[in-house]
């Protein structure tokens, strides 16, 4: 009959008005400044420098200064020089750090090319959204220093990409580790044959 | 309880106390300005909080929190966002106030103006209490629609003197729209006119007054024909204040914002309010014509004041109004005028009928009163059903054969 349908929808809407106000699982939309729902772990937007040591984040980036990413970059927002000394990495092998690593965050387009061509695990995509100024020059040139987050930062926003990072960043170490020690061992066995010349 | 009572006579007191100040020929002036600013007063304030409860309705109904975010300013305290119309008002007022260069200048500033006029004119003769009705009219019922219809005539005019394709389409639509439903409108009124023999307002509230066997109202809704007046009325009502679903003239997603477009700061405000203030209006003249005015429901709530149970009547059928917003998508422009013209004029001159049927069986007694009941109630019900069934023939129900 002409209107039943209309009683039933009508039925529906109150239904949902009366639910909303005992039912709080009914609500889907968060607050937004003071909740935030979680992101999804492929999200990412902007890069961001992995540091090994939270305490120090300056002394134990990841990063070695190799330009790839600089070179790489589409819209060419990063900006890199390399230091004139060389410091030690994680694996301790003496390496080259950026003096200056910058990102224009008004110009990244957050393709996340820079992170693919990293042979050294060192910038990784972020998950920022909240980056608002009221300076667009200065404040949207991101520095080393803001640039640089801990590894720990990196598990918890991508934390099975971050895992898959650590187990081969520690597969690597544990073969340069090997790789040294057979080096220092031939180093130390490798005098030894020529002091006794032969007997023959 | 009793007419005199303070409560009761407490808004006329203070007037009366108030306009003691002054010489005796400025009193009756100072009087009416008194009440007018009253009704003006109430009215707005009730707009601001209707905006507001609107929003909140249609957020909870799409299960959303709603604005809750403006409370006092400067402090962290929320109060459920009731500074929200505040906010909203002191945005309108300070936005540009746009005139299009090609604009009828005068007619472009005279249409938000005459429609709120036309609006709050309306309010004239709605009796919002025993004692409380700005202005007794023997013809209430007739110059209150008269007032309403006069607003049509300003919504072209906005539509008229934007000169934009979007408004001017939107000022025809509105032509048709609410002339079409003017004739549902005043011919589910009639019956009313009809029964209670009589076009004032008190007067009509007055004879719907008193309780069958202490406990049923004698309110006109609560009859065959009041129950089909009052839905023909709310439907028509829905129409003439331009509410969804039949928002046809400010169709977003069609006209932009029809008569509207070219309207922004506080002349934007002012249609707004307008329109609130017509759908107040038309509800208040809903309650008085059909749920009874200011009478309480049953008898030994009398106690409360009639301004009271007018004004939570009047909130009822606002929130209904919000409800049916929340509900129906918009009707096409051919289906509005179709409802109008093959459903509800028919169903209204229907109505009329059952209502004459009423009256000359007014003296019926005993269980004969049952069967005129019935046949008041199939008189009504027949056509209903095969004015639907013509409505609907080959319409519903519509198949997705794709979209499940």
């Amino acid at each position: 009959m002409l209107g039943s349908g209309l009683l039933s929808g009508l039925a529906v809407t109150a239904k949902n008005l009366v639910g909303s106000f005992h039912d709080p699982a009914r609500l889907t939309t968060v607050e937004y400044p003071e909740q935030q729902a979680k992101l999804p772990e492929a999200y990412r937007n902007f890069p961001f420098l992995v540091s090994e040591n939270a305490t120090d984040p300056m002394g134990t980036l990841r990063c070695v200064a190799c330009q790839i990413c600089e070179k790489e970059c589409p819209p060419q927002c990063i900006y890199i020089e390399k230091s004139k000394d060389k410091k030690p990495d994680a694996t301790g092998k003496l390496q080259l750090y950026p003096a200056i690593f910058d990102i224009d965050t008004s110009v990244c387009m957050s393709c996340q090319i820079c992170v693919e061509v990293c042979p050294f695990e060192a910038i990784k995509m972020d998950q920022v959204f909240a980056i608002a100024t009221t300076d667009r020059f200065d404040a949207l040139l991101l520095k080393r220093e803001q640039l640089a987050k801990p590894n720990a930062y990196y598990h918890t926003i991508h934390p099975t990409e971050a895992a898959e990072v650590d187990a081969r960043l520690a597969t690597e170490r544990k073969a340069a580790a090997e790789k040294a020690a057979a080096a220092a061992a031939a180093k130390a066995a490798a005098p030894k044959p020529p002091a006794p010349p032969p007997a023959a | 309880m009793n007419a005199d009572s303070i409560l009761e006579r407490g808004p006329l007191l203070v007037r009366d106390w108030l306009v003691s100040f002054l010489p005796e020929p400025a009193r009756w002036l100072a009087g009416s300005l008194l009440a007018i600013t009253a009704v003006i007063v109430a009215f707005a304030s009730l707009f601001a909080l209707l905006t507001l409860i609107e929003r909140k309705v249609l957020a909870r109904v799409q299960n959303r929190p709603g604005p809750n975010r403006v409370g006092i300013p400067l402090t962290k305290i929320r109060l459920f966002g009731l500074g929200q119309p505040l906010a909203d008002g002191i945005k309108m007022l300070t936005k540009e106030d746009i005139v299009p260069r090609s604009a009828d200048r005068v007619l472009h500033f005279l249409a938000p103006v005459a429609l709120l006029a036309f609006a709050i004119l309306t309010f004239a003769v709605i009796p919002f209490g025993r004692h409380l009705v700005p202005v007794e009219l023997e013809a209430g019922v007739l110059y209150f629609f008269a007032a309403g219809a006069a607003t049509e005539l300003a919504v072209f005019m906005a539509g008229w003197a934007s000169r934009n394709k979007y408004s001017l389409l939107a000022a025809m639509r509105a032509l048709a729209q609410l002339i079409s439903y003017e004739l549902p409108l005043l011919l589910s009124v009639v019956p009313v006119v009809m029964l209670a023999g009589t076009l004032s307002t008190t007067g009509i509230v007055e004879r719907q007054g008193g309780w069958t066997f202490g406990l049923l109202p004698q309110w006109h809704v609560f009859t065959p024909w009041g129950a089909a007046g009052f839905a023909i009325f709310f439907v028509a009502a829905l129409a003439e204040s331009n509410r969804s679903p039949f928002d046809l003239p400010e169709a977003e997603s069609e006209l932009i914002a029809g008569h509207l477009t070219e309207y922004s700061g506080f002349k934007y405000a002012l249609f707004f309010m307008a329109e609130y203030f017509g759908m107040c209006a038309l509800c208040g003249m809903g309650v008085t014509l059909f749920l009874g005015g200011w009478q309480a429901p049953l008898s030994f709530l009398a106690f409360i004041p009639s301004y009271i149970w007018f004004g939570a009547k009047l909130m009822t059928l606002l929130l209904a109004f919000m409800w049916v917003r929340a509900t129906l998508p918009r009707l096409r422009i051919d289906q509005l005028t179709r409802l109008a013209w093959k459903f509800l004029v028919p169903l209204a001159l229907v109505n009329l009928g059952v209502a004459a049927f009423w009256s000359l069986s007014a003296d019926w007694t005993g269980a004969v009163r049952l069967t005129r009941w019935l046949i008041a109630a199939m008189l009504l019900a027949g056509p209903f059903v095969l004015l639907g069934r013509k409505l609907t023939a080959g319409l519903a129900p519509r198949i997705y054969r794709y979209a499940t």
